[in-house]
Protein backbone atom coordinates (compact mmCIF):
# COMPACT_ATOMS: atom_id res chain seq x y z
CA UNK A 1 0.00 0.00 0.00
CA UNK A 2 1.13 3.59 -0.75
CA UNK A 3 1.15 6.34 1.52
CA UNK A 4 -1.25 9.24 0.59
CA UNK A 5 1.14 12.09 0.05
CA UNK A 6 1.58 14.43 2.80
CA UNK A 7 -0.65 11.98 5.30
CA UNK A 8 -0.02 8.70 6.77
CA UNK A 9 -2.92 6.84 4.95
CA UNK A 10 -2.48 4.58 2.09
CA UNK A 11 -4.01 4.90 -1.29
CA UNK A 12 -6.17 2.54 -1.81
CA UNK A 13 -7.14 2.45 -5.60
CA UNK A 14 -10.44 1.92 -6.85
CA UNK A 15 -11.98 1.15 -10.20
CA UNK A 16 -13.80 3.98 -11.48
CA UNK A 17 -14.49 3.37 -15.48
CA UNK A 18 -13.22 1.38 -18.62
CA UNK A 19 -13.68 2.97 -22.23
CA UNK A 20 -13.51 0.81 -25.48
CA UNK A 21 -14.88 -2.57 -27.00
CA UNK A 22 -14.85 -5.67 -24.97
CA UNK A 23 -14.47 -7.92 -27.59
CA UNK A 24 -11.02 -9.32 -27.64
CA UNK A 25 -10.28 -8.97 -31.74
CA UNK A 26 -8.56 -5.59 -31.63
CA UNK A 27 -8.44 -3.71 -34.79
CA UNK A 28 -5.33 -2.42 -35.37
CA UNK A 29 -6.73 1.52 -35.66
CA UNK A 30 -8.43 1.03 -31.81
CA UNK A 31 -4.78 0.49 -30.55
CA UNK A 32 -4.22 3.39 -27.95
CA UNK A 33 -1.05 4.96 -28.21
CA UNK A 34 -1.31 8.05 -26.27
CA UNK A 35 -2.79 9.20 -23.14
CA UNK A 36 -2.96 12.79 -21.31
CA UNK A 37 -4.17 14.60 -18.75
CA UNK A 38 -4.49 18.50 -19.46
CA UNK A 39 -3.17 20.80 -16.85
CA UNK A 40 -6.28 20.65 -14.84
CA UNK A 41 -7.21 17.48 -14.97
CA UNK A 42 -10.41 18.16 -16.26
CA UNK A 43 -9.81 16.93 -19.58
CA UNK A 44 -8.42 13.42 -20.25
CA UNK A 45 -7.19 12.76 -24.19
CA UNK A 46 -6.54 9.77 -26.09
CA UNK A 47 -4.59 8.84 -29.44
CA UNK A 48 -4.76 6.03 -31.06
CA UNK A 49 -2.72 3.71 -34.32
CA UNK A 50 -6.03 4.78 -36.39
CA UNK A 51 -5.08 8.22 -36.24
CA UNK A 52 -8.13 9.68 -34.28
CA UNK A 53 -8.21 11.46 -31.18
CA UNK A 54 -10.74 11.57 -28.25
CA UNK A 55 -11.04 13.69 -25.60
CA UNK A 56 -13.44 13.29 -22.27
CA UNK A 57 -14.26 15.84 -19.51
CA UNK A 58 -14.77 15.32 -16.09
CA UNK A 59 -18.30 15.93 -15.37
CA UNK A 60 -18.62 18.88 -12.76
CA UNK A 61 -18.52 17.76 -9.05
CA UNK A 62 -22.43 16.37 -7.47
CA UNK A 63 -22.74 17.82 -4.01
CA UNK A 64 -24.60 14.64 -2.91
CA UNK A 65 -22.35 12.09 -4.49
CA UNK A 66 -19.33 12.80 -1.80
CA UNK A 67 -17.90 9.13 -2.39
CA UNK A 68 -16.58 9.70 -5.85
CA UNK A 69 -15.27 12.06 -8.09
CA UNK A 70 -17.19 13.05 -11.59
CA UNK A 71 -17.16 10.91 -14.14
CA UNK A 72 -15.21 11.36 -17.12
CA UNK A 73 -17.29 11.34 -20.35
CA UNK A 74 -16.90 11.86 -23.89
CA UNK A 75 -16.46 15.53 -24.79
CA UNK A 76 -15.09 15.30 -28.38
CA UNK A 77 -13.69 13.26 -30.80
CA UNK A 78 -11.80 13.68 -34.12
CA UNK A 79 -9.64 12.31 -36.93
CA UNK A 80 -6.35 14.28 -36.61
CA UNK A 81 -4.13 12.42 -38.78
CA UNK A 82 -4.77 10.29 -41.88
CA UNK A 83 -2.28 7.84 -43.20
CA UNK A 84 -0.09 9.51 -46.04
CA UNK A 85 2.39 7.97 -48.51
CA UNK A 86 5.93 9.94 -49.87
CA UNK A 87 6.36 9.19 -53.47
CA UNK A 88 9.15 10.77 -53.80
CA UNK A 89 10.58 8.37 -50.82
CA UNK A 90 8.57 5.54 -51.27
CA UNK A 91 7.34 6.01 -47.45
CA UNK A 92 4.13 5.11 -45.74
CA UNK A 93 3.49 7.64 -42.88
CA UNK A 94 1.63 5.81 -40.41
CA UNK A 95 -1.74 7.56 -39.04
CA UNK A 96 -0.91 6.82 -35.47
CA UNK A 97 -0.92 9.39 -32.76
CA UNK A 98 2.59 9.21 -31.38
CA UNK A 99 2.18 12.03 -28.96
CA UNK A 100 -0.47 14.64 -27.71
CA UNK A 101 0.32 17.51 -25.02
CA UNK A 102 -2.35 20.07 -24.20
CA UNK A 103 -1.20 23.98 -23.99
CA UNK A 104 -2.36 25.48 -20.64
CA UNK A 105 -5.83 27.58 -20.92
CA UNK A 106 -5.52 30.80 -21.94
CA UNK A 107 -9.24 31.36 -23.18
CA UNK A 108 -12.68 29.60 -23.43
CA UNK A 109 -11.35 26.90 -26.04
CA UNK A 110 -8.42 24.41 -25.39
CA UNK A 111 -5.56 23.71 -27.55
CA UNK A 112 -3.52 20.78 -27.76
CA UNK A 113 -0.77 19.52 -30.05
CA UNK A 114 -0.65 16.25 -31.68
CA UNK A 115 1.80 14.35 -33.71
CA UNK A 116 2.17 11.26 -36.37
CA UNK A 117 6.24 10.17 -37.18
CA UNK A 118 6.53 13.44 -39.14
CA UNK A 119 3.57 16.23 -39.16
CA UNK A 120 2.34 18.10 -36.09
CA UNK A 121 -1.22 19.70 -35.43
CA UNK A 122 -2.40 22.64 -33.26
CA UNK A 123 -5.88 21.64 -32.80
CA UNK A 124 -8.62 24.09 -31.33
CA UNK A 125 -11.67 22.63 -28.95
CA UNK A 126 -14.05 25.01 -28.50
CA UNK A 127 -18.01 24.98 -27.44
CA UNK A 128 -20.71 26.32 -29.21
CA UNK A 129 -24.01 26.89 -26.86
CA UNK A 130 -25.92 29.61 -28.67
CA UNK A 131 -26.80 30.66 -32.11
CA UNK A 132 -27.70 33.41 -34.02
CA UNK A 133 -31.58 33.48 -34.96
CA UNK A 134 -33.39 36.02 -36.74
CA UNK A 135 -31.62 36.45 -39.69
CA UNK A 136 -33.21 39.28 -42.14
CA UNK A 137 -31.88 37.87 -45.61
CA UNK A 138 -31.65 33.64 -44.66
CA UNK A 139 -34.27 31.58 -43.51
CA UNK A 140 -34.22 29.16 -40.63
CA UNK A 141 -33.14 26.67 -42.63
CA UNK A 142 -30.08 28.54 -44.68
CA UNK A 143 -32.10 28.94 -47.58
CA UNK A 144 -31.49 32.69 -48.94
CA UNK A 145 -34.91 35.09 -49.08
CA UNK A 146 -35.58 37.00 -51.61
CA UNK A 147 -34.45 40.31 -50.59
CA UNK A 148 -37.59 42.11 -52.03
CA UNK A 149 -39.55 40.15 -50.16
CA UNK A 150 -38.09 41.78 -47.13
CA UNK A 151 -40.69 44.55 -45.73
CA UNK A 152 -39.43 45.38 -42.37
CA UNK A 153 -35.70 44.20 -40.13
CA UNK A 154 -34.91 42.65 -37.48
CA UNK A 155 -31.66 42.60 -35.39
CA UNK A 156 -30.76 38.72 -35.35
CA UNK A 157 -30.71 37.41 -31.34
CA UNK A 158 -28.39 34.89 -30.15
CA UNK A 159 -30.46 31.78 -28.79
CA UNK A 160 -29.16 28.37 -27.10
CA UNK A 161 -28.73 25.52 -28.36
CA UNK A 162 -27.60 22.21 -27.37
CA UNK A 163 -23.95 22.12 -26.60
CA UNK A 164 -21.39 21.46 -29.90
CA UNK A 165 -17.66 20.63 -29.19
CA UNK A 166 -15.89 21.53 -32.18
CA UNK A 167 -12.36 20.73 -33.00
CA UNK A 168 -10.48 22.66 -35.67
CA UNK A 169 -7.13 22.43 -36.79
CA UNK A 170 -5.53 26.24 -36.40
CA UNK A 171 -1.96 25.23 -37.66
CA UNK A 172 -0.12 22.31 -39.41
CA UNK A 173 3.72 21.85 -38.78
CA UNK A 174 5.04 19.63 -41.19
CA UNK A 175 7.80 18.71 -43.15
CA UNK A 176 10.43 19.32 -40.90
CA UNK A 177 11.72 15.77 -39.99
CA UNK A 178 13.43 13.34 -42.40
CA UNK A 179 13.41 10.83 -39.14
CA UNK A 180 10.45 9.70 -36.97
CA UNK A 181 8.94 12.17 -34.69
CA UNK A 182 9.26 10.23 -30.94
CA UNK A 183 8.41 13.60 -28.84
CA UNK A 184 7.08 16.95 -28.83
CA UNK A 185 7.38 19.26 -25.90
CA UNK A 186 5.51 22.52 -25.01
CA UNK A 187 8.19 25.14 -23.79
CA UNK A 188 7.36 26.91 -20.25
CA UNK A 189 7.12 30.11 -22.03
CA UNK A 190 3.76 28.64 -24.14
CA UNK A 191 4.98 29.97 -27.14
CA UNK A 192 7.44 27.88 -28.41
CA UNK A 193 7.93 24.07 -28.54
CA UNK A 194 10.24 21.81 -29.68
CA UNK A 195 9.78 18.19 -31.76
CA UNK A 196 12.24 15.47 -31.82
CA UNK A 197 12.73 12.55 -33.94
CA UNK A 198 15.59 9.65 -34.00
CA UNK A 199 18.32 12.03 -35.31
CA UNK A 200 16.92 15.25 -34.78
CA UNK A 201 15.21 18.12 -32.39
CA UNK A 202 13.69 21.03 -33.75
CA UNK A 203 12.49 24.04 -31.78
CA UNK A 204 8.94 25.55 -33.84
CA UNK A 205 6.88 28.67 -32.31
CA UNK A 206 3.15 27.97 -32.20
CA UNK A 207 2.63 31.01 -34.57
CA UNK A 208 4.95 30.11 -37.34
CA UNK A 209 4.65 27.21 -39.45
CA UNK A 210 6.94 27.48 -42.24
CA UNK A 211 9.73 27.38 -40.61
CA UNK A 212 11.69 25.73 -37.52
CA UNK A 213 15.10 25.97 -35.80
CA UNK A 214 17.18 22.84 -35.57
CA UNK A 215 18.69 22.59 -31.98
CA UNK A 216 20.35 19.40 -31.82
CA UNK A 217 21.56 17.22 -34.66
CA UNK A 218 22.82 13.90 -33.93
CA UNK A 219 22.88 12.50 -37.28
CA UNK A 220 26.99 11.06 -38.69
CA UNK A 221 28.48 12.27 -41.69
CA UNK A 222 28.72 8.97 -42.77
CA UNK A 223 25.37 7.00 -41.80
CA UNK A 224 27.88 3.76 -40.88
CA UNK A 225 29.24 5.22 -37.94
CA UNK A 226 25.47 5.77 -36.41
CA UNK A 227 25.45 4.17 -32.81
CA UNK A 228 23.01 6.07 -31.08
CA UNK A 229 19.37 7.65 -31.37
CA UNK A 230 17.38 9.68 -29.87
CA UNK A 231 14.23 8.77 -27.85
CA UNK A 232 12.52 10.90 -26.30
CA UNK A 233 12.55 14.88 -25.26
CA UNK A 234 11.36 17.16 -23.04
CA UNK A 235 11.82 20.64 -21.86
CA UNK A 236 11.96 21.83 -18.66
CA UNK A 237 9.11 22.40 -16.37
CA UNK A 238 10.23 26.23 -15.56
CA UNK A 239 13.60 27.28 -17.25
CA UNK A 240 12.37 28.02 -21.05
CA UNK A 241 16.13 27.55 -21.85
CA UNK A 242 16.90 24.31 -20.65
CA UNK A 243 15.72 20.94 -22.41
CA UNK A 244 16.82 17.65 -22.30
CA UNK A 245 16.95 14.30 -24.33
CA UNK A 246 17.65 10.85 -24.03
CA UNK A 247 19.06 8.33 -26.47
CA UNK A 248 19.14 4.16 -27.18
CA UNK A 249 23.02 3.98 -25.03
CA UNK A 250 20.54 5.09 -21.87
CA UNK A 251 22.27 8.55 -21.40
CA UNK A 252 20.19 11.89 -20.82
CA UNK A 253 21.55 14.81 -22.49
CA UNK A 254 20.62 18.67 -20.72
CA UNK A 255 20.72 21.28 -22.97
CA UNK A 256 21.18 24.74 -22.96
CA UNK A 257 19.79 26.51 -25.40
CA UNK A 258 21.93 30.11 -24.55
CA UNK A 259 24.72 28.30 -24.95
CA UNK A 260 24.40 28.10 -28.77
CA UNK A 261 22.18 28.33 -31.56
CA UNK A 262 22.73 24.64 -32.13
CA UNK A 263 23.01 22.70 -28.88
CA UNK A 264 24.95 19.33 -29.94
CA UNK A 265 27.46 19.93 -26.67
CA UNK A 266 25.52 19.04 -23.72
CA UNK A 267 25.77 21.20 -20.65
CA UNK A 268 25.16 17.92 -18.57
CA UNK A 269 25.44 14.48 -19.58
CA UNK A 270 23.49 11.64 -17.26
CA UNK A 271 24.93 8.43 -17.20
CA UNK A 272 24.98 5.56 -14.78
CA UNK A 273 28.51 3.72 -15.16
CA UNK A 274 28.13 -0.27 -16.06
CA UNK A 275 30.03 -2.35 -14.31
CA UNK A 276 32.13 -4.34 -17.75
CA UNK A 277 31.54 -7.73 -15.84
CA UNK A 278 27.93 -7.95 -16.37
CA UNK A 279 28.27 -6.51 -19.96
CA UNK A 280 26.10 -9.21 -22.39
CA UNK A 281 24.52 -8.80 -25.91
CA UNK A 282 21.44 -7.53 -24.43
CA UNK A 283 23.01 -4.44 -22.04
CA UNK A 284 22.75 -1.87 -24.90
CA UNK A 285 19.13 -2.82 -26.18
CA UNK A 286 17.82 -2.94 -22.25
CA UNK A 287 19.52 0.34 -21.48
CA UNK A 288 17.39 1.96 -24.15
CA UNK A 289 15.47 5.22 -22.31
CA UNK A 290 11.98 4.67 -23.87
CA UNK A 291 10.96 8.08 -21.57
CA UNK A 292 12.14 11.07 -20.04
CA UNK A 293 9.69 13.34 -17.73
CA UNK A 294 10.88 16.10 -15.61
CA UNK A 295 9.53 16.40 -11.67
CA UNK A 296 6.39 18.80 -11.82
CA UNK A 297 8.90 20.38 -9.38
CA UNK A 298 12.18 20.76 -11.93
CA UNK A 299 14.59 19.38 -9.37
CA UNK A 300 14.65 15.35 -10.79
CA UNK A 301 14.16 13.60 -13.74
CA UNK A 302 12.34 10.23 -14.35
CA UNK A 303 13.90 7.56 -17.28
CA UNK A 304 12.25 4.45 -18.22
CA UNK A 305 14.50 1.51 -19.81
CA UNK A 306 13.28 -1.61 -20.29
CA UNK A 307 13.64 -3.36 -16.30
CA UNK A 308 13.87 -0.29 -14.15
CA UNK A 309 12.50 3.59 -13.54
CA UNK A 310 15.68 5.60 -12.48
CA UNK A 311 15.19 8.88 -11.12
CA UNK A 312 17.70 11.65 -11.56
CA UNK A 313 18.53 14.71 -9.29
CA UNK A 314 19.73 17.41 -11.79
CA UNK A 315 22.76 18.22 -9.91
CA UNK A 316 23.92 15.07 -9.91
CA UNK A 317 24.95 13.07 -13.60
CA UNK A 318 26.93 10.37 -12.49
CA UNK A 319 24.59 7.85 -11.42
CA UNK A 320 20.15 7.97 -10.79
CA UNK A 321 19.58 9.27 -6.91
CA UNK A 322 16.88 6.13 -7.10
CA UNK A 323 16.42 3.24 -8.86
CA UNK A 324 12.97 1.35 -8.85
CA UNK A 325 12.77 -2.56 -10.36
CA UNK A 326 9.96 -2.26 -12.32
CA UNK A 327 10.07 -6.08 -13.38
CA UNK A 328 12.97 -8.01 -12.89
CA UNK A 329 12.13 -11.26 -13.10
CA UNK A 330 12.68 -10.52 -16.76
CA UNK A 331 15.89 -10.73 -16.99
CA UNK A 332 16.35 -14.73 -17.64
CA UNK A 333 13.47 -14.03 -20.43
CA UNK A 334 15.57 -11.82 -21.95
CA UNK A 335 16.21 -14.42 -25.02
CA UNK A 336 12.69 -15.21 -25.91
CA UNK A 337 11.63 -11.13 -25.49
CA UNK A 338 14.32 -10.61 -27.78
CA UNK A 339 12.74 -13.14 -30.70
CA UNK A 340 9.20 -11.99 -30.14
CA UNK A 341 10.26 -8.20 -30.16
CA UNK A 342 8.91 -7.57 -26.49
CA UNK A 343 12.26 -6.06 -25.64
CA UNK A 344 11.66 -3.34 -27.49
CA UNK A 345 8.61 -2.43 -25.84
CA UNK A 346 8.75 1.37 -25.35
CA UNK A 347 7.21 1.83 -21.59
CA UNK A 348 6.12 5.04 -20.56
CA UNK A 349 6.05 6.58 -17.25
CA UNK A 350 4.54 9.51 -15.20
CA UNK A 351 4.98 11.41 -11.47
CA UNK A 352 1.83 12.28 -9.41
CA UNK A 353 1.20 15.85 -8.81
CA UNK A 354 2.95 15.95 -5.80
CA UNK A 355 6.78 14.44 -7.00
CA UNK A 356 6.20 11.51 -4.63
CA UNK A 357 4.83 8.41 -6.64
CA UNK A 358 5.78 7.17 -10.01
CA UNK A 359 4.00 5.02 -12.15
CA UNK A 360 5.02 2.68 -14.81
CA UNK A 361 3.15 -0.08 -16.99
CA UNK A 362 4.39 -3.57 -17.55
CA UNK A 363 3.11 -6.75 -19.31
CA UNK A 364 -0.25 -9.29 -18.54
CA UNK A 365 -1.87 -5.91 -17.83
CA UNK A 366 0.14 -5.10 -15.00
CA UNK A 367 1.10 -1.22 -14.02
CA UNK A 368 3.83 -0.33 -11.04
CA UNK A 369 3.94 2.40 -8.67
CA UNK A 370 6.74 3.45 -6.60
CA UNK A 371 6.38 5.57 -3.33
CA UNK A 372 9.74 7.30 -2.85
CA UNK A 373 9.04 8.24 0.71
CA UNK A 374 7.99 5.20 2.16
CA UNK A 375 10.01 2.75 -1.01
CA UNK A 376 7.07 1.01 -0.90
CA UNK A 377 5.99 -0.09 -4.19
CA UNK A 378 2.73 -2.32 -5.74
CA UNK A 379 1.30 -3.51 -8.52
CA UNK A 380 -2.23 -3.70 -9.59
CA UNK A 381 -3.78 -4.67 -12.40
CA UNK A 382 -6.47 -3.44 -15.31
CA UNK A 383 -8.50 -5.89 -16.02
CA UNK A 384 -12.20 -5.86 -16.18
CA UNK A 385 -12.85 -8.56 -13.73
CA UNK A 386 -12.15 -5.97 -10.68
CA UNK A 387 -14.78 -3.78 -12.57
CA UNK A 388 -16.86 -3.26 -9.56
CA UNK A 389 -16.53 0.83 -8.47
CA UNK A 390 -15.64 1.38 -5.09
CA UNK A 391 -13.70 -2.27 -4.36
CA UNK A 392 -10.23 -1.55 -3.64
CA UNK A 393 -8.30 -3.39 -6.28
CA UNK A 394 -6.11 -6.28 -5.12
CA UNK A 395 -2.61 -6.37 -5.55
CA UNK A 396 -0.74 -8.79 -7.86
CA UNK A 397 2.17 -10.56 -7.10
CA UNK A 398 4.67 -12.15 -9.99
CA UNK A 399 6.39 -15.57 -8.74
CA UNK A 400 10.02 -15.26 -10.51
CA UNK A 401 10.80 -19.14 -9.47
CA UNK A 402 10.14 -21.82 -7.25
CA UNK A 403 6.91 -22.72 -5.68
CA UNK A 404 4.16 -20.27 -6.58
CA UNK A 405 2.00 -19.31 -3.81
CA UNK A 406 -1.91 -18.85 -3.95
CA UNK A 407 -2.47 -15.86 -6.22
CA UNK A 408 0.39 -15.42 -7.40
CA UNK A 409 1.04 -15.92 -11.12
CA UNK A 410 4.33 -17.32 -12.86
CA UNK A 411 6.99 -15.35 -15.00
CA UNK A 412 5.46 -17.87 -17.72
CA UNK A 413 1.65 -17.50 -17.43
CA UNK A 414 2.57 -13.78 -18.35
CA UNK A 415 0.62 -12.45 -21.26
CA UNK A 416 3.06 -10.59 -23.23
CA UNK A 417 0.72 -9.38 -25.61
CA UNK A 418 -1.20 -7.50 -22.69
CA UNK A 419 0.86 -4.32 -22.26
CA UNK A 420 0.36 -1.37 -20.35
CA UNK A 421 2.22 1.09 -22.48
CA UNK A 422 0.28 4.37 -21.68
CA UNK A 423 -0.32 6.22 -17.91
CA UNK A 424 -0.83 9.40 -17.13
CA UNK A 425 -1.32 10.87 -13.19
CA UNK A 426 -4.16 13.72 -12.94
CA UNK A 427 -1.99 16.83 -11.96
CA UNK A 428 -3.35 17.59 -8.68
CA UNK A 429 -6.20 14.56 -7.69
CA UNK A 430 -5.54 10.65 -7.12
CA UNK A 431 -6.98 10.05 -10.51
CA UNK A 432 -5.06 7.95 -13.08
CA UNK A 433 -5.86 6.41 -16.51
CA UNK A 434 -3.76 3.23 -17.71
CA UNK A 435 -4.35 2.35 -21.20
CA UNK A 436 -4.51 -1.36 -22.09
CA UNK A 437 -3.99 -2.38 -25.84
CA UNK A 438 -7.74 -0.92 -26.83
CA UNK A 439 -9.21 -0.11 -23.49
CA UNK A 440 -8.64 3.10 -21.48
CA UNK A 441 -9.35 2.82 -18.13
CA UNK A 442 -10.03 4.76 -15.25
CA UNK A 443 -8.67 4.22 -11.28
CA UNK A 444 -9.35 6.47 -8.50
CA UNK A 445 -8.70 6.11 -4.68
CA UNK A 446 -11.73 5.27 -2.02
CA UNK A 447 -12.73 8.48 -0.71
CA UNK A 448 -14.65 7.98 2.09
CA UNK B 1 32.44 -18.85 -21.26
CA UNK B 2 28.64 -19.23 -20.75
CA UNK B 3 28.29 -21.38 -23.81
CA UNK B 4 30.53 -23.89 -22.50
CA UNK B 5 28.60 -24.70 -19.34
CA UNK B 6 28.09 -28.40 -18.14
CA UNK B 7 30.38 -30.01 -21.55
CA UNK B 8 30.19 -33.73 -20.53
CA UNK B 9 34.56 -33.54 -20.10
CA UNK B 10 34.63 -31.13 -17.67
CA UNK B 11 31.92 -33.22 -15.34
CA UNK B 12 35.18 -36.19 -15.06
CA UNK B 13 36.90 -33.47 -13.06
CA UNK B 14 37.78 -33.90 -9.14
CA UNK B 15 35.39 -32.50 -6.44
CA UNK B 16 37.32 -29.51 -5.64
CA UNK B 17 37.45 -28.37 -9.19
CA UNK B 18 34.02 -29.54 -9.95
CA UNK B 19 33.05 -27.10 -6.88
CA UNK B 20 35.07 -24.27 -9.01
CA UNK B 21 33.17 -25.40 -11.86
CA UNK B 22 30.04 -24.84 -10.28
CA UNK B 23 30.98 -21.31 -9.00
CA UNK B 24 32.02 -20.48 -12.79
CA UNK B 25 28.70 -22.36 -13.81
CA UNK B 26 26.36 -19.63 -11.88
CA UNK B 27 26.31 -16.85 -14.18
CA UNK B 28 24.36 -13.96 -14.62
CA UNK B 29 20.72 -14.33 -16.08
CA UNK B 30 21.39 -12.44 -18.56
CA UNK B 31 24.17 -13.90 -19.78
CA UNK B 32 22.97 -17.37 -19.55
CA UNK B 33 19.85 -15.54 -21.90
CA UNK B 34 22.46 -14.52 -24.54
CA UNK B 35 24.33 -18.43 -24.72
CA UNK B 36 20.51 -19.43 -25.54
CA UNK B 37 20.71 -16.34 -27.90
CA UNK B 38 23.80 -17.26 -29.50
CA UNK B 39 22.79 -21.09 -29.45
CA UNK B 40 20.05 -20.32 -31.86
CA UNK B 41 21.39 -17.81 -34.05
CA UNK B 42 25.01 -18.36 -34.21
CA UNK B 43 25.47 -16.07 -37.19
CA UNK B 44 24.18 -13.25 -34.74
CA UNK B 45 25.77 -10.00 -35.42
CA UNK B 46 29.05 -8.99 -32.74
CA UNK B 47 26.92 -5.28 -31.59
CA UNK B 48 23.23 -5.35 -31.48
CA UNK B 49 22.70 -1.80 -30.88
CA UNK B 50 25.28 -1.05 -33.62
CA UNK B 51 24.10 0.28 -37.31
CA UNK B 52 22.19 -2.81 -38.34
CA UNK B 53 19.92 -2.44 -36.39
CA UNK B 54 19.37 1.43 -36.15
CA UNK B 55 18.83 1.69 -40.12
CA UNK B 56 16.56 -0.66 -39.69
CA UNK B 57 14.77 1.23 -37.10
CA UNK B 58 15.23 4.90 -38.78
CA UNK B 59 13.59 2.85 -42.40
CA UNK B 60 10.24 2.14 -40.63
CA UNK B 61 7.80 2.58 -43.23
CA UNK B 62 9.82 2.33 -46.31
CA UNK B 63 8.07 0.38 -49.46
CA UNK B 64 9.29 -0.41 -52.69
CA UNK B 65 6.92 0.16 -55.79
CA UNK B 66 8.56 1.79 -59.06
CA UNK B 67 6.37 2.32 -62.56
CA UNK B 68 8.96 1.76 -65.03
CA UNK B 69 10.46 -1.45 -63.14
CA UNK B 70 6.36 -2.69 -62.73
CA UNK B 71 5.29 -2.01 -66.82
CA UNK B 72 8.68 -3.41 -68.31
CA UNK B 73 8.47 -6.28 -66.34
CA UNK B 74 4.35 -6.72 -67.18
CA UNK B 75 5.48 -5.92 -70.53
CA UNK B 76 7.55 -8.67 -70.78
CA UNK B 77 5.75 -11.34 -68.95
CA UNK B 78 2.84 -10.48 -71.69
CA UNK B 79 -0.62 -11.55 -70.73
CA UNK B 80 0.43 -13.45 -67.44
CA UNK B 81 0.25 -11.83 -63.92
CA UNK B 82 3.14 -10.41 -62.17
CA UNK B 83 3.71 -12.78 -58.79
CA UNK B 84 3.35 -10.34 -55.69
CA UNK B 85 4.63 -10.83 -52.63
CA UNK B 86 3.90 -13.46 -50.60
CA UNK B 87 2.48 -13.63 -46.98
CA UNK B 88 5.25 -11.40 -45.44
CA UNK B 89 4.21 -8.43 -47.84
CA UNK B 90 6.54 -5.75 -46.21
CA UNK B 91 9.67 -7.86 -47.76
CA UNK B 92 10.44 -7.10 -51.36
CA UNK B 93 13.84 -8.76 -52.21
CA UNK B 94 15.97 -9.86 -55.08
CA UNK B 95 14.78 -10.12 -58.19
CA UNK B 96 10.63 -9.46 -56.91
CA UNK B 97 9.56 -6.57 -58.81
CA UNK B 98 6.52 -5.05 -56.73
CA UNK B 99 3.29 -4.78 -57.64
CA UNK B 100 0.55 -2.16 -56.97
CA UNK B 101 -1.19 -5.08 -54.62
CA UNK B 102 2.59 -5.06 -52.69
CA UNK B 103 1.60 -1.40 -52.11
CA UNK B 104 -0.16 -0.46 -48.44
CA UNK B 105 -3.69 -0.01 -49.60
CA UNK B 106 -4.21 2.93 -46.92
CA UNK B 107 -7.25 4.57 -46.31
CA UNK B 108 -8.37 6.61 -43.16
CA UNK B 109 -10.43 4.69 -40.73
CA UNK B 110 -13.53 6.36 -40.77
CA UNK B 111 -15.31 4.49 -38.40
CA UNK B 112 -15.53 6.55 -34.52
CA UNK B 113 -13.02 5.29 -31.83
CA UNK B 114 -14.33 2.73 -30.06
CA UNK B 115 -13.40 4.61 -27.07
CA UNK B 116 -16.19 6.96 -27.54
CA UNK B 117 -18.68 4.85 -27.83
Amino acid sequence: MLARAGGGNDIQWCFSQVKGAVDDDVAEADIISTVEFNHSGELLATGDKGGRVVIFQQEQENKTQSHSRGEYNVYSTFQSHEPEFDYLKSLEIEEKINKIRWLPQKNAAQFLLSTNDKTIKLWKISERDKRPEGYNLKEEDGRYRDPTTVTTLRVPVFRPMDLMVEASPRRIFANAHTYHINSISINSDYETYLSADDLRINLWHLEITDRSFNIVDIKPANMEELTEVITAAEFHPNSCNTFVYSSSKGTIRLCDMRASALCDRHSKLFEEPEDPSNRSFFSEIISSISDVKFSHSGRYMMTRDYLSVKIWDLNMENRPVETYQVHEYLRSKLCSLYENDCIFDKFECCWNGSDSIVMTGSYNNFFRMFDRNTKRDITLEASRENNKPRTVLKPRKVCASGKRKKDEISVDSLDFNKKILHTAWHPKENIIAVATTNNLYIFQDKMN
Amino acid sequence: MAATLGTGARAEESGQEKQDMQEKETVTPERAEEAKLKAKYPNLGQKPGGSDFLMKRLQKGQKYFDSGDYNMAKAKMKNKQLPSAGPDKNLVTGDHIPTPQDLPQRKSSLVTSKLAG
